[in-house]
């Protein structure tokens, strides 16, 4: 370990830098909160870690594991931004874009979405694998909030502040495998019968353009959007919502 | 420090032979490309263009860099495409409908006979026989929209709808250089 | 339930006082809820959304969860599957005794495509992951109860008529319900008759201390396919602060080709519930659980009739054996079509009532388990050893097999041998000796461990079954010189694919990436671009997977790359790059509607 200010008994090193941390913190919370950038998609500091997109996916001396659910420990030595590993993330993005249907141009939330920020970061240039174009229709039932089930990457940070923050549990889960998608909780399964509102920490904290609010068009300029200011990588622009 | 004579006789580069498509794209990224604007002198004493809209030559000769825009809707595209890889040394997928699909490939979710039966049969207001054309000079649809590098191998994608026009510089002038292209923020964008 | 009766699937309305009965019966626990949408199912055939709507009331859920863990589920249906559902066990094995031609056959006779329901609701006929019945196949299961083995065209002839003039499942010949247990080899476990309550006795005899004492002088290994020793999970489990501590018995016996417990459970199931005292009583613990695999619905009545038996003989409820606080009971959790529920925080999750994703880990079940209290996960073998130990002691299990692999081991044998079914043997065993037992020839390779496990080619077979050798979970499935072990890979890779429980994206999307680049080999449509393309989901998948299966996923594809690499040239169509699709079927839509067939409207292949 290279000489450092922290406390031997309380840092990591992540590619050879040493990471000071506090109890209870996982890999990326301290990783991040030390300015580094540990890419991730489905884990967002206001919510508990959850582990399903796994572009966080670092090696803790030598073993791969999500960084965001890993919990930090004296003396690890975490390998994040190896070839090997940018490498994977770069797959598993390709993989999210393929397995939906995700046409930048026509997206509102383009040049502010987090998976679109992590691809350009990993150096995406092109989807990889074949496209799977799913068939997944729109929901615009509800006056104020639409629906685009294309762009989901199944991150549930929806499910998760629909109901822990807004105690509403209109979110949830269904099917199984590459048929797993997100539902809403409403006897037609359309939103328009729930009673979320735009005021809902649900409404806003999509990072990709599934949960949208309407009568809101491209409001600023591209050239000014989020990411095309900064990149994902930068401090305080890690977190697309 | 005295001159040597060089080890091999140095000779002029040869100026690199390029040719560009608009497959099932509606020509934007090309217009794009013109908008490297003077820029376009500085490059046209590095390359020499081949099939092109630029030239109007109809069939892609030997080349060493091929740029594809836009996506496989119909055989004629596929078939061009093949020429194209056949051709080209380098083939490039630019922009959105070459790399995804893009806006043609929205149509992916609707049944292509479907569409037909509506365009051309069922909607209100077609004149009496009218039918979908089966003129054997007509390319067929394909049942989807594909991007390209489903038929063919593509060595490089260039995205953007379209790619900034110095997108297209950096791109080809790294590759004219023979450095691997990197884009980078600011340049690499989908939108 | 007692009997069930014949083939419950309607389109008509659901009976409200029956779900009332059941919910009431279930004490609206929303804990249940899997078990209460497998018995309201059973009642109706299938889950209408709104009486998914009305156990959500119920229990105090939303309709989204509800929805959400119904559709988690490959046994639970949202829309109306037939009278009768009848799903074709797809394992490799199956495929070997020729499934696919009596499926079809099948299809036929009833005029149904495969997937679909016939439009007098009458009859919906598909394939189905291992059912565990590899010795005795083909086999289908009816309506996600009754299993019938050895089809044949004559059989598959007579389930046709059967259908066609509605006679209830349990009115088919019964015989052809029959299961044998084909034990071939038996040792220790299946050898040694046991008196139901001895080592009950002899584990009281002990106390608790010295009974984990000999679990961990056995160096029993757990029989799952993880091999975590049996004797620490107990001591964590014990150790682990808690309000209650759970006994769970994972006889979720879901890896393809593995059919042990199935016979465990049938015909030993007493030594098996001994187990689960034995470890109640080591770690505290008052409720167990056993976690059936819905394939095996057919043996609840069997295992509940086991339990009410020992109930009565005070092997389990209060006082057992005489012991004051010594109390202990154990419920059935029957699971409905989930692979990843082998997993044992997932099987957790299930057993709550979840969608069956894998947990964050750690914190492990041993600490954080069913409920969040202190349990105690082992597969069916495992108490089954640890009954065996409870009796001889420690030291006699170590002294048999190997000293990192102690004692026993029983393996599913099934596919290219004349003598298919079950063989124990002490651990260190070679696969030749397997082999040369069940009357295998000309075997070019063993799937051992089932398709998470590991491909032995036949310059390997010397290699011996342990922990430190080829470790295993208990299928052997032998493949002799006819077969084609791309076939086989390609069978697994779809397995997975079907089993992704869809949590995370390397395994969600690499499994079906996987599926489709291996149906694009065998189509002929391959180069080997795609044979990289394979190499590189398989690193990946090796690394980023949220759990076991995921990363596991591609272990076939890995091992017959590597020993049976001509089998995957063959089928390059070329060295270059190959479409990711058939150009000229791609024109199919437009020729069909144009009605052209000139040259034209044709994508001839290239070259």
């Amino acid at each position: 370990m290279s000489t450092s200010t922290a406390t031997p008994d309380a840092s990591f090193t992540l590619d050879g830098e040493d990471v000071p941390f506090r109890p209870g913190e996982t890999i990326l919370q301290a990783a991040q909160r030390a300015g580094h950038y540990v890419p991730h998609l489905c884990w967002h500091p206001e919510f508990h870690p959850h582990g399903s997109c796994r572009v966080c996916t670092v090696k803790v001396n030598g073993r791969a594991g999500a960084a965001c659910t890993v919990q930090a420990a004296a003396g690890l030595a975490v390998e994040s931004s190896t070839d090997e590993l940018n490498a994977h993330r770069k797959t598993l993005l390709q993989m999210l874009f393929v397995e939906g249907n995700h046409f930048c141009p026509s997206c509102e939330k383009s040049g502010n979405c987090l998976l679109q920020a992590t691809a350009y970061e990993a150096g995406m240039e092109g989807p990889h694998f074949e496209e799977f174009y799913p068939d997944r229709p729109v929901d615009a039932s509800h006056p104020d909030i639409l629906l685009d089930f294309d762009r989901c990457i199944l991150c549930e940070l929806c499910v998760r502040a629909s109901a822990d923050v807004d105690g509403r549990n209109i979110f949830a889960i269904a099917g199984h495998g590459i048929d797993t998608h997100l539902v809403v909780n409403s006897p037609s399964g359309k939103l328009g019968d729930t009673d979320m509102t735009l005021a809902d920490r649900a409404a806003s904290i999509c990072p990709v353009g599934v949960i949208l609010p309407k009568r809101r068009g491209f409001a600023v300029p591209i050239g000014e959007r989020r990411y095309d200011v900064k990149t994902v990588a930068e401090p305080g622009n890690q977190e697309a919502s | 420090m005295t001159t040597l004579a060089p080890l091999y006789p140095t000779h002029q580069p040869r100026k690199l032979k390029v040719a560009t498509v608009s497959l099932a794209g509606c020509f934007g990224c090309h217009m794009s490309f013109l908008d490297i604007d003077e820029r376009i002198l500085e490059l046209i004493e590095h390359v020499e263009f081949d099939r092109s809209p630029l030239t109007d030559i109809k069939h892609v000769g030997h080349c060493d860099i091929g740029l594809i825009e836009g996506g496989l809707c119909n055989s004629e595209n596929v078939e061009v495409l093949r020429d194209f890889r056949k051709h080209c040394k380098t083939l490039v997928a630019v922009g959105a409908c070459a790399i995804n699909g893009g806006l043609p490939a929205q149509r992916n979710h609707l049944d292509l006979g479907e569409i037909l039966q509506d365009v051309y049969g069922s909607r209100t207001g077609m004149s009496a026989g009218s039918a979908i054309p089966n003129d054997p000079e007509l390319p067929l649809p394909l049942n989807k929209v594909h991007p390209i590098h489903e038929v063919v191998h593509v060595d490089y994608f260039l995205p953007g709808c379209p790619p900034p026009a110095d997108a297209f510089w950096r791109f080809l002038t790294d590759l004219m250089a023979g450095r691997t292209p990197h884009l980078g923020h600011g340049l690499m964008h989908y939108d | 339930m007692s009997t069930v009766s014949s083939p419950a699937s309607t389109a008509g309305p659901w009976q409200a006082e029956a779900l009332d009965a059941l919910l009431a019966r279930r004490g609206r626990d929303p804990h249940a809820l899997v078990q209460i949408l497998r018995e309201a199912q059973a009642m109706h055939g299938w889950l209408p959304r709104d009486m998914q709507a009305a156990i959500a009331d119920a229990l105090g859920l939303t309709l989204a969860h509800v929805e959400g863990v119904a559709s988690f589920y490959r046994f639970f249906h949202d829309r109306p599957v037939g009278r009768y559902r009848v799903l074709f066990s797809d394992n490799i094995t199956d495929r070997m005794l020729g499934n696919e031609a009596l499926l079809l056959d099948l299809c036929r006779r009833l005029g149904v495509q495969r997937g679909e329901v016939r439009a007098d609701d009458r009859v919906s006929i598909d394939f189905a992951s291992c059912t565990g019945l590899c010795d005795q196949g083909p086999a289908l299961l009816v309506n996600h109860h009754h299993v019938v083995t050895r089809l044949d065209a004559a059989r598959v002839a007579q389930i046709a008529a059967l259908i066609e003039s509605r006679v209830p499942v349990d009115e088919w010949p019964a015989d052809w319900f029959a299961i044998v247990d084909n034990v071939q080899r038996a040792d220790v476990l299946l050898g040694t008759p046991l008196q139901p309550g001895a080592a009950i006795a002899a584990a009281l005899e002990r106390g608790a201390d010295s009974m984990l004492d000999e679990m961990k002088q056995s160096n029993l290994r757990g029989r799952g396919g993880a091999g975590f020793a049996t004797g620490q999970k107990w001591s964590l489990c014990r150790a682990a602060p808690g309000a209650e501590h759970y006994v769970v018995c994972n006889a979720d016996e879901g890896e393809p080709g593995t059919f042990k417990d199935r016979v465990l459970l049938a015909s030993h199931a007493d030594p098996v519930f001994e187990g689960m005292t034995v470890a109640a009583l080591v770690v505290g613990a008052r409720r167990g659980l056993v976690y059936l695999r819905g394939e095996y619905r057919y043996l609840l009545e069997h295992l509940e009739a086991v339990l009410q038996r020992r109930r009565e003989q005070h092997l389990l409820g209060a006082s057992i054996q005489g012991r004051a606080g010594f109390d202990f009971d154990i419920e059935i959790h029957v699971g409905a079509g989930a692979y990843v529920c082998g997993e044992e925080s997932s099987l957790i999750e299930s057993l709550e009532g979840k969608r069956g994703t894998p947990r964050i880990r750690p914190p492990f079940p041993v600490e954080h388990g069913y409920l969040g209290q202190p349990t105690t996960v082992n597969n069916v073998e495992t108490y089954c050893a640890a009954t065996h130990i409870a009796l001889n002691g420690g030291v006699w299990w170590a002294g048999i097999g190997t000293p990192r692999s102690t004692g026993t081991k029983i393996h599913s044998v099934s596919g290219d041998c004349e003598r298919p079914g079950i063989y124990e043997y002490p651990f260190g065993t070679s696969i030749t000796r397997i082999l040369e037992d069940c009357g295998a020839r000309d075997t070019q390779a063993v799937q051992v461990g089932g398709p998470s496990g590991v491909c032995i080619s036949a310059f390997e077979f010397g290699r011996r079954i342990a922990f430190e050798d080829v470790p295993t979970a208990g299928a052997f499935m032998v493949f002799d010189r006819s077969r084609d072990m791309f076939e086989v890979a390609r069978n697994f890779a779809h397995f997975f694919a079907h089993e992704s429980c869809g949590f995370c994206t390397p395994c969600r999307v690499g499994t079906a990436l996987v599926a489709k680049r291996m149906d694009k080999l065998a189509a002929g449509h391959g180069s080997r671009h795609d044979v990289e393309v394979l190499f590189e989901l398989d690193k990946l998948m090796h690394t980023a997977t949220h759990c076991g299966l995921g990363g596991a996923a591609c272990n076939p594809l890995r091992d017959t790359i590597a020993k049976f690499r001509p089998a995957y040239e063959q089928r390059l169509k070329s060295l270059h790059f190959e479409p990711a699709f058939d150009l000229d079927a791609e024109l199919s839509i437009a020729r069909a509607m144009t009605h052209r067939d000139d040259p034209a409207s044709h994508l001839e292949t290239e070259r």
